[in-house]
């Protein structure tokens, strides 16, 4: 394999991880505050559909984004309600959630526009274009680094940046700020924020809801970035693969984005079943290549690399004890 | 208006969940700069009161004082800023937050934590000084032991400015060591001028450590008094409403043949981690074992070895036959028809199905026993109902419907089944662990009565129990574990519960038989 190559594979890699990590970070905000939420793969499915039926009815890809954050948010509301107002089971809601999300998608695209459940191609200014970073040209006749520099790191849609810019943003909250510790107390011991004064329903809602607007912004990007519009099941299981990523990274942020680069950088491969022929001189199939996150991640639960220890309240709605 | 002496001053406070009233008509006057005692049986409404009174719930009727003012408590914010802090039985830390974050969370100065943690940090270092309150603010809440767990707890209500604090029940997982340490802590609190709400079921705290005590009976205050007018049988007789024997009545133990000898024996947990690291003792016919020691010293892991719930290595005779510790032969069933009955530590967890009826509770482990038993497949049913109506009426287990959800009875009586169950198999040997925890006193007397009918009918009895008082009343030898290891064996006549509260701390004394 030649530098060129390894160029192409790590920038369809950032491509490929970046619903992921967007996905994986909403997760994180909703499992660090003991929400479980088995729902990510749903709400970025109805934020593509809501976002590329919007791109495409007003032409703005930033107007769509905002009606993919709003159709999410609306999926977070219905499981806030249901697992923290009426502690109901938080991994059934969300696989209710998933399994409504499949069907209303379709049906919503195939009645706005009926086209087999799709929603018609996106172009121009409906989708998100590629940034040119400053300097790129300039820089690329510099050896190994200006490649990677123009071929790799440049010419990604904004939503690309912004998916890595919120990792960080993400560390600081949790780690630096009073609500990043309240979040991060309300999933390891509700009853510790709640005898210290704290809402332990109104922290919780707000984790879902910061949830919500990633999500949404996951399936924006998958619509309007990725490809050109929405198409039935399109999130292909990301949410899942998200959520195993997060496991993977142990519910810590900067963990989680190395996490879901290193799953994009499977599912980049799984497109590029020749490059790892030439590697391993033996013919491997794709699905195996596709299997890989989930293959880890059962590794992972086992114990064999660490132990992953969820967020010990996760799981259990909040019952003030007699 | 309310006289402004008082700290707190509660009037007509009611409140009732569902048909249960916890609490009826409660008036109560804490004097300030005192430490009050709340003493009552379990389900008095002890906790219920002082919920309310940190806004965890919301009276039905009544009025809060707070210094003279009324203070209407609808949250826990409230009572934050009325002054009140609360240390609960059961700690409010996050396990896997340092010291300071546990203190700082929900009372932070700001957005930002840098600069909630510095000011933390060094307002922990004055109270550490002023209160005898050291602990590590850096350490992890997991690492550090219960005694000073529960310091982190009551440091976090004095970073929050609390004038009065409200402890309940804080003893039950100390060493006497420690419950002295903390009552000394207490003490200092009261001579700063704060006020301190102690609510124990312990007679002996409240007559050391309290200035005024009011006694709950069923949901009611029953009286206030001074400590140093009453007595602890006046308070026990309040509590229970009848007089009540403190000491155990019981005739000198006459030991038969070894019926337990239990050699080298050895646990691990799960992580690998050993818990009990070579345990050798001896129990004869007719004599009660009891294993004295700080909760989580290994006492579980020697019981639920024994009881065939945990595999284990070293060497187990039961009357000279040898009793298998892993493998076959070593499950709970096993056990049972060896003639070990076990009434378990925590009944609501190993004791009893809380959602199944009595009678079902009272087949459990011994569905194989003939009398039950119809024909090879089918249970009698009519047989169970009846046997459990014969226990009932023996054991006064009330009330006597063998058809009621086994949660629907109260703690002592919930215990009653448990204790029937396992005694009426007569057992060559009977485990018993905690068995009066959460029980009333009424319960309480009725049950050790028991263990020493048992005993004198030719049992033998290992009881573990964290009730210190409990070990010396009822034991004819008594054990201190620590560690994981037994520490000595003494003889309940001629020890005193400071010399076995050095060996609870891990403090080896001198061997005596």
């Amino acid at each position: 394999m030649d530098y060129a190559t390894l160029l192409q594979l790590l920038d369809s890699t950032l491509r490929l991880a970046t619903p992921l990590l967007l996905a994986c970070l909403a997760g994180l905000y909703s499992e660090r505050s003991g929400v479980f939420d088995i729902g990510l793969e749903g709400k970025m499915l109805v934020a593509a559909m809501c976002a590329g039926a919007v791109a495409f009815y007003t032409g703005s890809a930033w107007l769509g984004a905002l009606a993919g954050i709003g159709g999410s948010l609306i999926f977070a509301l219905i499981h806030g309600v249901t697992s923290i107002t009426f502690r109901g089971n938080q991994l059934i809601a969300g696989v209710a959630l998933n399994f409504l999300a499949s069907g209303l998608t379709v049906l919503t695209a195939q009645a706005l526009f009926g086209q087999g459940g799709r929603t018609p191609p996106l172009t121009g200014a409906a989708r998100f274009g590629e940034l040119t970073l400053p300097f790129a040209e300039a820089l690329r006749p510099v050896p190994l680094i200006g490649p990677l520099y123009a071929e790799v790191i440049s010419g990604h849609s904004v939503l690309v940046y912004m998916a890595f810019a919120i990792v960080a943003l993400t560390w600081w909250v949790l780690y630096r700020t009073r609500y990043g510790l309240r979040l991060r107390a309300v999933g390891e011991n509700p009853a510790a924020v709640d005898t210290a004064g704290v809402s332990v329903a109104g922290l919780r809602f707000s984790a879902v809801m910061v949830t919500g607007v990633l999500c949404g912004l996951a399936g924006a990007y998958m619509a309007t970035a990725l490809q050109a519009g929405f198409g039935k099941e399109m999130t292909a299981g990301r949410g899942y693969i998200a959520l195993a990523a997060l496991i993977f990274a142990k519910w810590r942020p900067v963990q989680a984005m190395w996490a879901c680069l290193l799953f994009g950088f499977f599912q980049a491969l799984a497109t590029r079943p020749d490059i790892v022929e030439g590697i391993v001189r033996v013919k491997v199939p794709v699905s195996f290549i596709e299997a890989l996150p989930y293959i880890l991640t059962v590794i992972v639960l086992a114990g064999f690399i660490g132990k992953a220890i969820p967020p010990r309240a996760g799981g259990e709605p909040y019952v003030k004890e007699r | 208006m309310a006289d402004p002496a008082y700290a707190i001053e509660l009037k007509g406070i009611s409140k009732a969940f569902g048909p249960v009233q916890a609490n009826r008509d409660i008036n109560i006057a804490v004097p300030k700069g005192t430490i009050h005692g709340i003493i009552g049986e379990n389900g008095a409404g002890k906790s219920t009161l002082m919920s309310i009174l940190y806004g965890f719930y919301k009276a039905d009727a009544g009025q809060i004082f707070v210094n003279g003012q009324l203070t209407p408590i609808p949250d826990s914010q409230s009572a934050i800023r009325a002054g009140i802090g609360m240390v609960f039985q059961h700690f409010k830390l996050v396990q896997n937050f340092s010291v300071l974050e546990n203190i700082i969370l929900g009372a932070e100065d700001g957005q930002m934590l840098n600069s909630s943690l510095s000011k933390a940090r060094k307002e922990l270092e004055r109270l550490a000084r002023d209160y005898e309150l050291e602990v590590d603010p850096d350490a992890l809440i997991e690492d550090l032991s219960v005694g000073h767990q529960q310091r982190v707890e009551i440091l976090k209500a004095l970073y929050r400015q609390a004038d009065i604090l409200i402890l309940d029940e804080p003893t039950g997982v100390l060493t006497p060591d420690e419950a002295d340490h903390l009552f000394r802590i207490l003490k200092g609190l009261k001579d700063q001028g704060k006020t301190v709400i102690l609510i124990t079921h312990k007679l002996r705290e409240i007559m050391e450590a309290t200035d005024n005590v009011s006694v709950m009976r069923r949901g009611t205050m029953v009286a206030t008094v001074k400590t140093a007018e009453t007595s602890p049988e006046q308070l026990a007789e309040l509590m229970v409403g009848r007089k009540v024997l403190l000491e155990v009545q019981k005739g000198a133990a006459r030991p038969g043949e070894v019926v337990l000898s239990v050699k080298d024996l050895r646990v691990r947990d799960e992580h690998r981690v050993e818990r009990l690291k070579g345990v050798s003792f001896e129990i004869r016919a007719g004599e009660i074992l009891g294993i004295a020691g700080v909760a989580g010293n290994g006492q579980s892991e020697l019981l639920a070895a024994l009881g065939g719930m945990q595999v284990a290595t070293g060497s187990v005779t039961l009357k000279g036959a040898v009793l298998p510790l892993s493998g076959a032969g070593s499950d709970g069933q096993s056990r049972r028809s060896a003639g070990i009955a076990h009434v378990p530590e925590d009944r609501h967890h190993h004791g009893l199905i809380l959602d199944f009826t009595a009678w079902e509770n009272v087949a459990f482990g011994y569905f194989n026993d003939p009398r039950y038993q119809k024909s090879r497949l089918f249970m009698d049913n009519d047989a169970i109902r009846a046997d459990t109506e014969r226990k009932m009426a023996k054991f006064d287990i009330r009330p006597p419907i063998p058809t009621l959800a086994a949660k629907s009875f109260s703690g002592g009586n919930q215990q009653k089944i448990v204790v029937a169950r396992e005694m009426e198999q007569n057992p060559a040997l009977l485990l018993i662990g905690q068995p009066t925890r959460g029980v009333d006193i009424g319960a309480i007397e009725f049950i050790h009565n028991q263990i020493i009918a048992l005993r004198d009918a030719g049992a033998a009895i290992l009881l573990v129990s964290v009730e210190l008082d409990e070990i010396m009343s009822l034991s004819d030898r008594i054990a201190v574990m620590f560690d994981g290891r037994i520490m000595g064996f003494r003889d309940p006549e001629t020890t005193d519960e400071r010399e076995l509260g050095l060996l609870m701390a891990g403090v080896a004394g001198k061997e005596a038989a």
